[in-house]
């Protein structure tokens, strides 16, 4: 194992309370803390365990978006990871075409496991894993809450509906990360001061040789329908007398 | 004439009531014809299942060996196949369709629609963003074939009744054997499947501890319940990973729902918003949860619940 790539996305951070546009037209934005997506960073976590465990072991942290997602990828890189890439660009990048650019990363840096989590935080799309590994022709292993790695292969434990399920994927491989698979270090200043120095290369979808493309498009942007507000009850006897009036018990 | 193939799922014996709901989603898509496929090693007893959901016109069985786990990697390049003449591919949002309906779009080279919760045209839905707080309307390109997985909780299932013609197809796909399927552990229970019961009694952090999780099940067994829990439980280990409730867990419609000792954290809330009637019960009046119950009731948790389970039966 030489190199683990992991795909990085810059989010509304999880603390923030999402307003949608009165216009209709998508949430705000405007000066919104921004972080990285809370499943990636857990995937970069898991990256950097096993280069403790290996050694002698390259972890690069790659991402697509604006200017600004230089500073995700310093987090990354405060974190541990050895170098960044930023596929910069303005435009909305859809799941599939997210999953072409990582393609093409993946063709030019060659790593032996692709990381990253298994959805982001503000589609919830929970697409882009699968959809880079089958445009990779590789194995993927969704949901992973345990990855143990062995010559050539990985054995993954994921987070199924019915519990848990174990698969052994070939390498390279792309796993995407579920909630408990592990929790992520808390970056401390001098990393911070260390990533700075680290290389974080900076790119575009042309250089790449890829082309940016709308596959979906977003005609409206809605708040969700509210539940009204039920009644109070002063005793267990009340709540039951009301349960069984509705035929629920 | 939009043709709407739907990836059955199943454990071998039955079929996931979550087909049924992906069928009563593309029966709202106007002038469409419905066809389910199920794979499998013998998929005879699963096929006869999905032929009698009122409004499927075909069901296709692909038996082969290789189809004894539902490996994406191996179930993928089949669905990608049987595709082709098709103009929706729809599957269940549950962790198989998750895994799985990706994988078929990007060998497809189309886009995917996510947790599809209404249908407004053949290629206009409406899904959640943002944990919920956002509602999206997105529109596909109506030239391309469009897949799609089914936000389970938004659709009542189809009826049954139905007899659709059962059809085996043998593809010839060349399979990977890059994937290989190890095992898998259930929490195995007697109690009714938390994705899909009627009812649901769900514990948070309020509970304490594991063993205390105990009153639940037993209040659970006396209703012929399932057991969910918050985010917050199991993260404390009080409950098992598959039990959780929530945005990043289930998210279920069961007809009663009761969070007990549950604060009502938007993520928690995402994942119960379609149930029909929410009662909650906790210590703290000002509780989120009480904004969305339907019927609340303030107290402490250790005298009410036992008290609860003693007047049911009564």
């Amino acid at each position: 194992m030489q190199k683990i790539m992991v795909c990085i996305k810059r989010v509304v951070d999880y603390n923030v309370r999402i307003r949608v546009k009165p216009d209709g037209s998508g949430v705000m934005l405007d000066g919104v803390k921004m972080s990285v997506n809370p499943f990636d960073e857990i995937a970069l976590e898991e990256a950097l365990r096993i280069k403790e465990r290996l050694g002698n072991l390259e972890v690069v942290a790659v991402s697509i978006g604006v200017g600004d997602t230089q500073q995700q990828l310093r987090t990354a890189l405060a974190m541990g990871a050895d170098r960044a890439i930023l596929i910069q660009t303005d435009a909305a990048v859809e799941p599939l075409n997210a999953a072409q650019v990582f393609l093409a990363l993946a063709k030019k840096e060659n790593p032996d496991l692709i990381l990253l989590g298994k959805q982001a935080i503000d589609d919830d799309a929970n697409q882009t894993g699968q959809m880079l590994a089958a445009l990779w022709d590789r194995p993927q292993a969704t949901y992973a809450s345990k990855v143990e790695l062995s010559e050539g292969k990985a054995q993954v434990t994921r987070e199924v509906d019915a519990g848990l399920e174990t698969i052994e994927v070939d390498l390279p491989a792309v796993i995407t990360v579920d909630l408990r698979l592990n929790e992520p270090r808390y970056v401390k200043l001098p990393d911070i001061m260390k990533a700075k120095k680290k290389p974080l290369e900076v790119t575009s979808l042309d250089a790449l040789g890829v082309s940016h493309g709308v596959f979906l498009k977003t005609v409206k942007t809605e708040p969700p329908a509210q539940r009204q507000k039920g009644i109070m009850v002063k005793d267990v006897a009340e709540l039951v007398g009301i349960l069984k009036q509705k035929g629920l018990i | 004439m939009n043709k709407i193939l739907i990836v059955g799922e199943h454990d071998g014996k039955s079929l996931n009531p979550a087909t049924a709901k992906c069928v009563a989603c593309a029966a709202k898509i106007a002038d469409s014809e419905i066809t389910i496929a199920v794979l499998g090693t013998d998929t005879a007893a699963v096929a006869a299942q999905a032929a009698a959901l009122a409004g499927v016109k075909t069901v296709l069985r692909v038996d082969r060996t290789e189809n004894a786990h539902p490996l994406a990697a191996t179930f993928a390049p089949q669905v990608a196949a049987l595709a082709a003449e098709y103009t929706h591919i729809f599957g269940p949002s549950t962790s198989f369709g998750k895994d799985l309906m990706p994988r078929v779009a990007a060998l497809l080279g189309v886009a995917q629609v996510s947790d599809l919760m209404a249908v407004e045209s053949a290629y206009k839905f409406r899904r959640p963003t943002y944990a919920g707080n956002a509602i999206v309307t997105v529109e596909a390109d109506a030239s391309r074939k469009l897949v799609a997985t089914v936000r389970v909780a938004s659709f009542e299932a189809a009826a049954g009744g139905g007899a659709a013609a059962v059809e085996s197809k043998s593809l010839s796909v060349t399979l990977p054997a890059h994937t290989r399927y190890i095992g898998a552990k259930s929490g195995s229970t007697d109690r009714p499947d938390l994705q899909t019961a009627s009812k649901v009694i769900s514990g948070g952090r309020a509970l304490g501890s594991a063993d205390n999780f105990k009153l639940l099940f037993s209040l659970a067994d006396k209703m012929g319940a399932a057991v969910g829990a918050s985010r917050a439980a199991v993260d404390a280990g009080y409950a098992a990973n598959e039990m959780q409730v929530g945005q990043t867990g289930k998210i279920i419609s069961p007809e009663i729902y009761i969070a007990i000792g549950i604060s009502g954290a938007i993520q928690h809330l995402t994942g119960i918003k379609d149930a029909r009637t929410i009662v909650a019960i906790n210590k703290d009046g000002e509780a989120p949860i009480f904004e969305v119950a339907d019927v609340g009731l303030v107290g402490d948790l250790f005298q009410i619940v036992p008290e609860l389970e003693r007047l049911i039966g009564s």
